[in-house]
């Protein structure tokens, strides 16, 4: 990333960022649930220049009646993208609230590895009460109990993250040693309602640490890569990214017919993002205002047919252009498409303190 | 063998069926071999997997360990280690691959069925209908140290936790009916009204309430797997289990005997979710109802003797004198990491009292009875300690001639005594390469192996039945 550029990422799950989005979808609906579908709309975002794209998830479905009722787990549709695509960011929700931290570091571990390092992890809150009856476990019922569950969970993955050093894997013949046991380090993680032992079973990702996005405000500074805010501003996170809802004109309807068609079904919920109704042309204005204000931005397309082809033909292509935004680069990780640092090894940094 | 005609065995059609474990923790997996990969990189997981499809085995396996493995409180460092978390890396695998199925080894002990459940549905619709479940249990504190509710499962409640968490999975895999979802955009609802169920399950174990989010795949459920070799697990394995994965592979009356114990024990068992067809049935399952593949490495050489020696060289490779000094240590249950594995073997007698420091690696069960055997034979060959670990220690695998494996293998299946095998490569990744190339063209031409995947799914490769599901049956007694 070039200084004053922006970093681009779409959220891909579903069928776009209305309720009702399935409605205008260009497919039938249980093709959502189809393997190619998954496969065409990565490639889409890949293809047009994101520089990753994001998988909404939770346990619980995510429409609820009259809407969408289904949807594959984001670390599995994660790994899949990982397979077919070579650039692009990946990004899964996983939620804290009532999942184990152990199986939620080894996943996006492996997420990282099978994308040679273009991982990242949305921290995620599973908020809906029907939540903790499907897990069958007692109720995380308000926000800063669900503060703390993500707080230590984000805790608990990066040190397992850290828990196997670079060099750990030695394949010493004279010794027959594979490991370095020194290499290897048990994390001793107490938290306030659960503790973990490690080390990890899975290396240390080929980033160190995946790039750790959360909506500002729900983790410590220091657990967060991206901070992603609904109101443009600049956060203490390294890195800060504008939530934006985005309906454009298409050849076939304007911007604001096609968000009224969908509100007859089901009025469009506000949430803390902002939100551009319009032509492409002005939205690559907002987004040539927004360079200068924040790093990057997560764009939450209407309706993922519609508004991921106009923004593949006509935003990326003037942002790109404009040198308001680049492609990821070929061979790049997720850091470097952000500009992140590789970030050290916290025990290899302490052990070596410590000689 | 005294069988004249060839024909006149008991399954003279019978295929064998393949199938390769990736193995991530285990000292067979030789990583001195210049030749030897990454147990991590795609690249190999890719490699293997394609390989493997190419010679048409039915199925890719990976294996799950919640902690690594420790010796004396510290961390057991000879062996490879360090692997991908598995659904997450078959799920990658199933984007670059088109038949394979897909088998995950995953935990009922440390997961809850809901999202254990939906993992699986999801790896089953992303390679339409190639998943698999080796379904595991732990209960051992050690491992618990990772989780949020620690070592809190009785050993006795390993396998009614694994049969209710099943019992769960199977209610949520069949929480949506087959036409649930609209036809078109323009329908009032994304899913039919009343075709997605409830699931509301209540027992010692769980106590779950949730609405599924997937429906069926292309082969109704993810295949069962089943490893555990005790009494119980058997048992288990005959109500439960689609395939399993047996340690009985080697020596063909150990594997006959196997087999016949499980066919007895399916006869004995009705299995739960299929209440109806067995009501139908009046008895238990029949025998074609449940695959058993062993476990097995295959060394292969030009000549017999090519192959003795190759075999040879291999096993100094995987016992390293380190190797069979920590092999010793567990069957003597003393640290013997101090002693010359090239020396003689040691004078004292085995550690039965202590508990042993091992975590995560198989006790020997009769230690007494074993160290009297090795001692014997050690001083009629003159052997060293690890000569004796190499020729006694734990055994697996077959070797010789792609032509003479073939004719093994077609009389292992044919009598019965296997459906087919669960290859290990003892090299990554290119340790299937001899036997896709040499013996599975041997087998084909024996008749022995299938020359195309029978189907798309994995259940269509073994040859099993669709599951019953509560839905279908509720549709057979109203209709």
């Amino acid at each position: 990333m070039s200084a004053g550029q922006l970093v681009l990422a779409v959220e891909i799950d579903g069928d776009g960022a209305h309720p009702a989005a399935w409605r205008h979808a260009a497919h039938a609906p249980g093709a959502l649930l189809d393997p190619r579908r998954v496969r065409a709309v990565a490639r889409i975002a890949e293809n047009a220049g994101f520089g990753l794209v994001t998988l909404a998830d939770d346990l619980v479905p995510p429409g609820g009646n009259p809407h969408i009722s289904g949807r594959i787990g984001a670390v599995e549709r994660a790994a899949f993208i990982a397979a077919v695509t070579s650039v692009v960011g990946i990004a899964p929700v996983v939620s804290t609230t009532y999942a184990e931290p152990f199986h939620v570091s080894s996943q996006l571990a492996s997420i990282d590895h099978v994308s040679n390092g273009r991982g990242g992890w949305v921290v995620g809150v599973s908020a809906a009460e029907a939540a903790a009856p499907a897990w069958g476990r007692p109720l995380v019922g308000d926000a800063p109990a669900r503060a703390r569950e993500a707080t230590d969970s984000a805790r608990v993955v990066r040190d397992l993250w850290d828990s196997w050093e670079d060099d750990a894997v030695i394949r010493d013949v004279a010794t027959s040693r594979y490991l370095d046991r020194d290499r290897l380090h048990y994390i001793d993680f107490t938290g306030q309602t659960f503790a973990v032992k490690g080390p990890a079973i899975v290396p240390r990702p080929p980033q160190g640490q995946l790039v750790v996005f959360a909506e500002h405000g729900l983790l410590p500074a220091d657990l967060v890569d991206v901070a992603l805010v609904g109101t443009p501003a600049r956060t203490d996170s390294p890195r800060t990214f504008a939530e934006i809802e985005v309906a454009l004109d298409t050849p076939a309807a304007s911007a604001a017919d096609r968000v009224a068609q969908l509100d007859r079904f089901t009025a469009f919920p506000a949430r803390n993002r902002l939100r551009y109704t319009g032509s492409a042309e002005g939205f690559v204005a907002l987004l040539t205002d927004l360079a200068g204000v924040v790093d990057g931005v997560r764009l939450h397309p209407l309706v993922l047919d519609d508004d991921l082809a106009v923004l593949s033909r006509l935003v990326l292509p003037a942002l790109f252009r404009a040198r308001i935004a680049s492609r990821p680069l070929p061979g790049a990780t997720l850091r470097d498409t952000l500009g992140l640092p590789r970030p050290d090894n916290r025990y290899a940094t302490a052990q070596g303190n410590a000689r | 063998m005294t069988r004249t005609d060839p024909t006149d065995v008991p399954r003279p059609e019978a295929n064998l069926h393949f199938g390769v474990f990736f193995q991530g923790v285990n000292h067979w997996t030789i990583w001195s071999d210049p030749n030897s990969g990454s147990q991590i990189d795609p690249a190999s997981y890719r490699q293997v997997a394609q390989t493997a499809e190419r010679g048409l085995f039915d199925a890719f396996f990976l294996g799950e360990g919640l902690r690594l493995r420790e010796v004396d409180g510290r961390i057991h460092d000879l062996d490879v280690a360090g692997r991908p978390d598995a659904i997450t890396q078959l799920a990658a695998l199933a984007a670059v691959t088109d038949r394979i199925g897909l088998v995950s080894t995953s935990n009922t002990t440390f997961n809850e069925p809901a999202e254990l459940a939906r993992r699986l549905s999801g790896l089953d619709l992303l390679s339409s209908g190639r998943a698999g479940w080796n379904v595991v249990t732990t209960d051992n504190a050690w491992t618990g140290a990772n989780f949020r509710r620690g070592g809190y499962l009785d050993h006795a409640d390993r396998y009614r936790r694994a049969a209710e968490f099943l019992g769960v999975a199977r209610a949520i895999w069949d929480g949506w009916a087959d036409d649930a979802i609209a036809a078109s955009v323009d329908a009032p609802s994304w899913a039919r009204p009343n075709a997605i169920g409830r699931v509301r399950e209540r027992g010692a174990q769980f106590d779950v309430d949730l609405v599924p989010t997937l429906p069926r795949s292309a082969q109704g459920h993810p295949v069962i797997f089943q490893a555990g070799d005790s009494s119980e697990g058997r048992d288990f394995a005959a109500r439960n289990a689609d395939v399993i994965f047996s340690a009985h592979g080697n020596d063909f009356d150990d594997a006959l005997a196997f087999a016949n114990d499980l066919r007895t024990r399916l006869r004995a068992v009705g299995r739960p979710a299929d209440d109806l067809r067995t009501r139908l049935r009046a008895v238990g399952r029949p025998a074609d109802d449940l695959r058993i593949l062993p476990g097995t490495e295959i060394i292969i050489g030009a000549t017999e003797d090519e192959a003795r020696e190759k075999a040879r060289l291999i096993r100094f490779e995987q016992v390293t004198p380190a190797t069979a000094l920590n092999i010793a240590s567990l069957l003597w249950n003393i640290d013997l990491s101090d002693r010359d594995a090239d020396g003689p073997l040691p004078v004292e007698d085995p550690v039965i009292e202590k508990n042993s420091g091992a975590f995560g690696a198989r006790r020997v069960a009769d230690p007494r009875a074993t160290v009297a055997n090795w001692r014997e034979q050690a001083q009629a060959h003159n052997w060293s300690l690890r000569e004796t670990v190499i020729a006694l220690g734990p055994q697996r695998g077959h070797v010789g001639t792609p032509a003479g494996l073939a004719d093994k293998f077609t009389h292992f299946v044919r009598e019965g005594a296997v459906d087919g095998f669960n290859i290990t490569p003892y090299l990554i990744p290119d340790g299937l390469d001899d036997i896709v190339e040499l013996l599975v063209p041997e087998l084909q031409e024996r008749g022995a192996y299938p020359a195309e995947y029978a189907g798309t799914t994995l259940r269509e490769h073994l040859g099993l039945r669709e599951p019953l599901t509560h839905r279908n049956a509720d549709a057979t007694r109203t209709g």
